[in-house]
Order: structure tokens, then sequence, then C-alpha cells
């Protein structure tokens, strides 16, 4: 089954290349490459704004990339707003709902957010005064909602998480989240990049308020992001970028926000690559996810008891497969991550070493050095991991 | 597989224990945000110079042997010999020039591979920012 959907991803075709850094960057399918390369051949030209025939194909295929996100997400077109990627999608989140808090207020971030997803936060709070609470994780790598009653006060406004973790894989339980920030008025914020690629989302059914993923960790091109947002919350948030494209009225002296989503699109939007991000979505919707889902958990145990029989490897997250997408955290003892990757790489399995943008992770769970981190995804196979752990074992004998 | 960044002078160089210094006249540390790479060195000085030098290092094997080479040759340098340093180590990298040092061949192997010039230079970096700030 993982051989088919290899087959549709050209990159992969090398023999003697095991991509495992999905997590940073996800492979294309060649028809979401087509998909871009039509559309700047055949409809290229700006959106909402001309009356001729090519802008009228760029409209009709702009509008139908939105739908068909809106279709992955479960949710309506209108609360669909395209962004250059998942970081502007999570900054435009953080400054819509905390631009106006101030002293008194209290936002809560998870000490397993990637940089993009707590440092608008941390910004934010510098500037406007606000508390940041942190909810730590437990110690295998997870959420500890234990603490949620403590940290979750009747002064928080928003409480920003991820779904799925970039470095333990950790899924975190998002209705338990929602029902204790809902509990107290407060907005959730969820960074979806991780688990978007591993299969449809419906945000709202989640409890979520704003959810933010990227184009490039879901087969879709880069440049390309998505915040979806319930219409009720996106009605209320000022855009954090002002432009072309997303006003009312302009007079001299004051100007009006248009409706979203396009209050949240100012200037140009990203076109092609959303038409590309819709490609590569209805690619994923037309697989056969519990096959998907089965092919990942095995390569994931396998993955998983591989590293366990190795000596001086500790595995970084969950030991088991449940709540957790295929993305392995570990360290070798002795071996620093960066000098275990490069060898990797001399071998052709790609794999990432360093702290993943999750320094407060790193800090919470004593990990200085940070760790190899080896990431899947549909097109994954056997061999994949397999060069990973032979790999892994010469590696470290030339370093120790 | 890469191998050939991982030859014995270097990982003898990485093994060596870092010397504590007490009593430092100034510190300085870098960071690497992109890998993690930190190196803290501290100094005593003596007429402008380096009289003595301590360092400590959490990075990778590169960044650690590196360390030790420039804090083993830092005694006796003032801040034009420790930027000029950082000059030769740098070149020696990107542009292919013969090692200032003998000791330094052993990171001619990393030339072809840019992603860890930083890993080599950082320790090198240090060095010369400790030595270019006044010293109190």
């Amino acid at each position: 089954m993982s051989q088919t959907i290899r087959e549709a991803f050209p990159a992969l075709a090398r023999p003697g290349f095991h991509y495992l850094d999905s997590a940073a960057m996800a492979q294309i399918p060649g028809l979401v490459s087509e998909a871009v390369t039509h559309h700047n051949r055949t409809a290229r030209s700006n959106v909402r704004r001309g009356l001729h025939e090519m802008a009228q194909r760029a409209d009709a295929a702009y509008d139908g990339a939105r739908a068909a996100v809106g279709r992955f997400l479960g949710a309506p077109a209108e609360e669909v707003v395209f962004t250059a990627g998942c970081t502007l999608a999570l900054n435009m989140a953080a400054w819509g709902l905390g631009r106006n808090l101030g002293p008194g207020d209290e936002v809560v971030v998870s000490r397993l957010e990637h940089h993009s997803a707590c440092l608008p936060w941390m910004a934010l709070a510098k500037e406007r005064g606000f508390a940041l609470r942190w909810l730590g994780v437990t110690p295998d790598g997870r959420l500890d909602l234990d603490s949620l009653g403590t940290v979750v006060t009747p002064r928080c406004k928003a409480v920003a998480v991820t779904h799925a973790s970039n470095v333990t894989g950790a899924v975190s339980d998002l209705p338990r989240l929602a029902e204790a920030a809902h509990g107290v008025g407060a907005k959730l914020v969820v960074d979806g990049a991780q688990m978007v690629p591993h299969g449809r989302v419906d945000p709202r059914a989640l409890g979520a308020d704003l959810y933010a993923f990227a184009g490039h960790k879901a087969y879709g091109p880069t440049g390309i992001g998505v915040l979806w947002g319930r219409a009720e919350i996106l009605d209320g948030m000022a855009p954090l970028v002002v432009g072309g494209g997303m006003v009312g009225t302009v007079e001299d002296g004051d100007f009006t926000w248009g409706e979203p989503p396009h209050r949240f699109e100012a200037g140009t939007p990203p076109v092609a690559q959303a038409v590309g991000l819709a490609a590569a979505l209805n690619w994923m919707a037309d697989l056969d996810w519990p096959a998907v889902r089965q092919q990942e958990a095995a390569l994931a145990w396998h993955l998983l008891d591989g590293l366990r029989s190795m000596d001086g490897v500790r595995v970084i997250g969950p030991l088991g497969l449940e709540a957790r997408v295929p993305v392995v955290s570990f360290t070798v003892a002795g071996c620093h991550p960066h000098d275990l990757s490069h060898l990797l790489a001399g071998r052709g399995v790609a794999v990432r070493g360093g702290a993943h943008c999750a320094r407060p992770l790193m800090s919470a769970l004593g990990l200085e050095e940070g760790t190899l981190r080896a990431s899947l995804a549909p097109y994954s196979d056997r061999s994949d991991v397999d060069a990973l752990l032979a790999g892994l074992a010469e590696a470290v004998k030339v370093l120790r | 597989m890469n191998e050939e960044l991982y030859g014995e002078a270097i990982k003898d160089l990485a093994a060596r224990e870092p010397v504590v210094l007490d009593g430092a006249d100034a510190s300085a540390t870098l960071d690497n945000p992109l890998c993690g790479d930190r190196v803290t060195l501290d100094v005593r000085m003596e007429g402008g110079r380096v009289a003595a030098i301590g360092h400590r290092v959490k990075g990778c094997l590169l960044c650690k042997a590196a360390a030790t080479l420039a804090a083993g040759t830092a005694p006796g340098l003032g801040a034009e010999g420790a930027a000029r340093l950082l000059d030769q180590v740098s070149n020696m990298l990107k542009t292919g020039a013969e090692p200032a040092l003998p000791a330094l061949a052993a990171f001619i192997p990393v030339r072809p591979h840019k992603s860890r010039h930083a890993c080599v230079l950082l320790p090198f970096k240090a060095l010369a920012k400790v030595l270019a700030a006044p010293i109190p």
C-alpha cells in the first residue's frame, strides 16, 4: 500500500534515499507540483481585482482552493484564511486575540510548543504586560493535563497548545483542553502543523477556536498556511497585516476592515500555493486512511522497538502507539545529534538533529544537546526504518 | 558516510577535558541558535594578552574539538591575534587556504560540509569576542 503512495512522490524514486524528515518538510506528490504549474500556465493573475479571462480563472481557482481546505476541515470556506505559512497564522492568532490584553490577564502556553506557537505569545506578553503561564509536560513528553486546574485560572484569556508535538509525537487531548479553556471564557488556539499530515482534522468538533497548519508539512507547496477560525471568533479579530484587499472603506483619516476571511489576507495572496495545497489535501482525502494509519503505526512500532534494543538510546516521548503521530525523537549516550544526523546523511538517511525549535521542551526534559528525530509519513516504508536503524548502529561506532 | 569528518585527530581533541579557570578577568558565551551549540570562554589577561583560559562547551564533536584547539592556541594572543586566528580558520574552511597552524589541518575534511563550518568557527568567534571587549 505504501508503495503505491510512494510512487506518487518523484523525489522518493532515488534508490538508497530514505527520507525521515517529514516533520520538517514533507515531500510533494507529482500531481501537486503539476497543479501549481498548470495554474501558473493557465490562470496566473491576481485575485478579486480583475475582470479578464485569466483573472476569472484565478478567482475560481483560489475560491476553489479555499473550499477544498474547508472540506478537509469540515468547515465553511469563509472560516478558512490563507496565510504565508503556519508561523504567520499563529502570529495572526496571537495578535488577533491578544493585542488588547494587559496586566491582570493571563495566557497559557505549553512547554510542548514549537517556537512559532509560543514566541508570538511571549512577545505579546512582553509588550502588553499580561502574564504568561506555562502548562508543563510529563516525563514521557505529553501535556501535563493534571495541572490544568491550577494553570488555567479565571484570568486566562487564551490557551495555546499543539495538536501533535513536533518532538515527542504526542497528540494532545483537545476536547479536555477546550473544556478547561472555555470553562473560564478563554479561547483555544491550536498548532496543527504536525497533525494535519496524518489525516483529516475537524477543529470545530475538537473544541478549537483557532487552528493553524502549514502547507509544506501536508504534502503541499512552501509559502502557504492556513488559519481556520470559528466565524464568530474571526469576526471579532483584528488583522495583523493591513493593505490591499482587506479593507471596507478608506478615508483620509480612517479605514474599516473588510469581512473575514479577506480581512486577514492583505496584499496579493499566495494563489498558486493555495491551489497546490488544495491539490495536496484532495490527494490526502482520497487515501485509505485506516490502512495508512495501520501502516504508520506498524512502522512507528518497528522504529521504537529497534531503538529500544540499542545500547544508550533514550526515546523522548511516548513509548507506545496510543495518541501519538509517527514522529520519534531520541538521544544516544555519548553521541551528539548533529554528528549522528550528519553520519546518517552520508548513508542516504535524512533525519533531523537539534532542538527542533522547541527550547522550552528541551529545558523541561533536560535535553541541552537536543535530540535526533525521525518523522514518518504515509510514503514511508520498512526499508526507511531499517536503513535508519542500521545506519545508527554504524554511526555510533564511528563516534565512540 | 561522512566518516572523514571524525578522524582520530578530531576525536582526540574533542575528548580532552575542558580546562576550568577560576578568577577570570572576562568571559564570553556564544550560541549557534540553529544547532544549539554553546561555547563559553573565560580568560585571565596580562598586558593585553591571554595568560590563562578556560572553556565550556555544549555542542557537537566538531565544536568540542575546535574549542580545545582555540583554548590551546589562545595563550599569548591579544585582540588582534584572536581576530586574525578567526579569519585564518574561516578562510581555511571557506576558501581552501592552507592551515595557519599544523593542528588546524584536522579540520580540513570539514571544508566541503558548509553546514558544519559554524560548528568549527564558534569557539574561535568566542575567543575573538572575549578579547575584543574591554577587559575590566
